[in-house]
């Protein structure tokens, strides 16, 4: 048996109203006949049959407004529903209806009989909470990516299964993802309904951008975020890097960038702290989860959004293998082919935007880890040797902490392990 | 680069390659005096002589497996099978012997023979002269199945099944033979196990070897205009090896696909795409994978039933609408 549900035909349509039934209960359906007519805030459409079979029942008649996902016929396959298929309560803004058909519905096990008290709104909460709901891999791999609670989503796909057009909306419109919520005071530059405002124009999120609104508004709404800054005198970091790549270049192989050189430190230096190489977990009563691999994110920014790639076991690598990498995994973002597996299992992260010239910023945590490192440009700048002023290059490194698992003593260590390396670059490479 | 049909395509490769290399000869039916019965030998007889380009008597088994030796021997043999579906009388040679003999004799001799064969219905030519059997041959380890979709990779692909060391069963299709395209002059053979994107899309993943790539290709260009979809078409253009890399990759950009055979449905090549989709872009999914292949009967003779039997254009068109449907697309309404 199939349920066939009011779908979702246009990006803002929430509801629909039933204009005809273009089978009749009893009648043969083929994939594709069109089933029903359906008015939605913009046009009245054909709704063709996904699947085969017989229109077993139509349960809510012509004329009827019905919110979308809410149950509007069902069609005889010759299969009983699947184990696990949540039943779909009504949620017709109506009475509910008598059955269109002759004979009396069959009620499906687990299912609402039509005759009870009127569903409470989102007719989702009213089932059991560990009924598994209908969703592609995609969308079951998205969710679990971005903590999304599928309870939540109202599939429109086949049979109510949520696809990623469902997600797309939930996302766009969940709290913190809309990109040009304007305040209520701002008065007369907003339409009536909150849209646009005049002189503004909207451009909406692709899927990255509603990854990084959404992570990012979690991650700063709900890690108690500290920073800490420390400053590399890097004068001996930049001329190593000068001798390496004159070596690499004699060899023909790719430079290495100051940048390899700070993931490289980095690594090392979350090796000798392991409570920065960490995240928060709730489990029991909060715990700290120590990584036993070094896997460092490079944040980039490509021409269709911030990517975040990881060098794994970049504590075990040489810098030039990590400089390899990390090309290859820019190239890869720049052209769009990051697979999953190039942006997952990260540990912590690294933003320099140092290219940018910038001197010192602050970046927000990538979660679930538990810091992440924000590199400024090496400027020259004034600075005390050996009680004289002399002019050095010198870095700034802000360090930002998920202060429920690192306190301040803990990232102060690894800053000062950090610069200490970087100031004494032999052992970065050592 | 010249423009030119798949027939010539496959005739001129095969004559630069009896001048390249003295080892390579032909042996078939019909292929020497009458020219071949779809003319792709035509002129070779009188230019490289009866030694090279051999008569045989209707004996499938006999000559295949004369061929066989003559590759085990050092010959490059390229066997014409006038339909594949005449290939069943030499299924014995080709499964049991040329497709075994590397492995089960500890590599003591190479079978560097190519078997040149159409497959495809819709000539009314009935049940038994209208099979894509195929598959039978790429289920075998041991074999290699290549099948151009177009005069450039009727040529690369049938440069490199020569020069292959592995015996090569080189699919062609009766619905191909006059398709042209452009091909290029230099005889740089291609890849055996490296299928193509045909048309890069970002909508739907579209597989298809063979005619039924031809098909995709054509589809997706009309539906660009009539839907406003973008379709990817992954052309595999060899069966065995397989090129999964390529397909996953796709379907991994895409969220969805639909795979075409001109084949029976059950069990088919379809099927092991659609595996091949499941094991390695399981999590990208957004939509079932959809197939599209021949119905389930001997192809009827009766030209309605026959068209009606094999899959269309219409069909593919029908297929990826529905699909699109399912992952929230409709044709040409609701299109962000």
């Amino acid at each position: 048996m199939i349920d066939i549900l009011m779908p979702r035909l246009s990006d803002t349509m929430e509801e629909g109203v039933i204009v005809a039934w273009r089978k009749k209960p009893g009648e043969a359906v083929e994939i594709g006949d069109v089933l029903v007519e359906i008015e939605t805030d913009k046009a009245t459409m054909e709704h063709e049959a996904y699947e085969a079979g017989t229109l077993h029942e139509i349960l809510l008649p012509e004329g009827e407004t019905v919110r979308i996902g809410t149950v509007i016929a069902r069609i005889d396959d010759g299969r009983e529903p699947l184990a696990g298929t949540p039943p779909r309560d009504g949620t017709s803004q109506g009475k509910p209806p008598a059955p269109a058909t002759s004979e009396p519905p069959i009620p499906e096990s687990g299912s609402a009989p039509a005759t009870d008290p009127a569903p409470t709104e989102g007719g989702a909460a009213t089932s059991p909470p560990a009924r598994r709901p209908l969703a592609t891999p995609l969308v079951r791999r998205l969710a679990r990516d971005n903590a999304i609670d599928l309870n939540e989503i109202i599939g429109s796909g086949p049979g109510g299964r949520i696809i990623r057009a469902d997600l797309d909306r939930a996302l766009a419109r969940s709290p913190g993802a809309t990109g040009h919520s304007v305040p209520a005071a701002s008065g007369g530059a907003t339409t009536p309904n909150g849209g646009v405002p005049t002189g503004a124009t909207s451009v909406p999120f692709d899927t990255t951008r509603q990854v990084i609104s959404r992570r990012l508004t979690e991650s700063s709404s709900s890690v108690p975020h500290f920073s800490v800054t420390a400053v590399a005198d890097v004068e001996e970091l930049l001329a190593l890097r000068a001798r390496i790549n004159a070596e690499l270049d004699d060899a023909g192989q790719g430079k290495v960038s100051l940048n390899d050189l700070i993931v490289r430190a980095s690594a090392v230096a979350l090796r000798e702290h392991p409570g920065v190489n960490a995240s928060y977990s709730e489990e029991g009563r909060g715990a700290t989860l120590l990584h036993e691999h070094v896997n460092i994110g490079i944040a980039v920014a490509s021409d269709h959004g911030l990517v975040v790639p990881v060098i794994a076991d970049a504590d075990r690598m040489a810098v030039s293998r990590i400089a390899a990498e990390s090309r290859r995994l820019v190239g890869l973002a720049k052209d769009r082919k990051l697979s999953g597996a190039d942006m997952t299992g990260g540990t912590f992260t690294i933003s320099n935007l140092g290219m940018y010239q910038v001197e010192s910023f602050t970046a927000i945590i990538n979660p679930p880890e538990g810091a992440i490192l924000a590199v400024g440009a090496a400027l020259p700048e004034p600075a005390a040797v050996e009680g004289a002023v002399a002019v050095r290059h010198r870095i700034r490194c802000t360090l930002s902490a998920d202060h429920r698992i690192i306190d301040g003593a803990l990232a102060a260590r690894f800053l000062s392990t950090l610069t200490s390396l970087l100031e004494h670059p032999l052992r970065i490479i050592a | 680069m010249s423009i030119m049909t798949y027939r010539q395509a496959l005739r001129d490769t095969l004559r630069t390659e009896m001048r390249r290399d003295p080892d390579v000869l032909l042996l078939g039916e019909e292929i020497g005096v009458f020219e071949g019965s779809y003319k792709i030998t035509a002129g070779l007889l009188a230019e490289f002589g009866e030694k090279r380009v051999r008569d045989t008597p209707i004996a499938e088994e006999g000559f295949t497996g004369a061929a066989i030796g003559a590759a085990m021997l050092g010959l490059r043999p390229v066997v014409e099978i006038m339909t594949i579906n005449f290939s069943l009388l030499a299924l014995d040679q080709i499964v049991n012997h040329a497709a075994k003999i590397y492995g089960m004799f500890g590599g003591q001799a190479r079978v560097p023979l190519v078997i040149r064969t159409p497959g495809g219905g819709g000539q009314q030519l009935g049940a038994t002269h209208s099979q894509n059997i195929e598959l039978y041959y790429a289920f075998v380890p041991g074999m290699k199945v290549v099948a151009p979709s177009n005069p450039a990779d009727a040529k690369s692909l049938l440069l490199a099944a020569i020069r292959d060391d592995d015996p090569v069963l080189f699919l062609e299709n009766l619905a191909l033979y006059n398709a042209k395209g452009e091909v290029p002059d230099d005889d740089t053979p291609g890849e055996i196990g490296r299928a193509a994107v045909t048309r890069p899309g970002r909508d739907i993943t579209v597989v298809a070897y063979s005619r039924m790539a031809a098909v995709a290709l054509t589809v997706a260009e009309r539906m660009a205009q009539t839907d406003g979809i973008d379709i990817e078409v992954v052309d595999l253009r060899s069966l065995r090896p397989l090129d999964r890399e390529t397909v996953v990759d796709s379907v991994r950009r895409t969220h969805c696909a639909v795979v075409l055979e001109d084949d029976w449905l059950t069990y088919g090549i379809g099927a092991e795409i659609a595996a091949t989709i499941s094991d390695g872009a399981f999590d990208w999914l957004d939509a079932p994978v959809r197939r599209v292949a021949m119905a389930e009967v001997p192809l009827p003779y009766a030209k309605t039933l026959e068209t009606a039997a094999l899959p269309s254009a219409d069909d593919v068109t029908t297929a990826i609408r529905q699909t699109l449907a399912s992952v929230g697309r409709r044709a040409g309404k609701d299109i962000p």
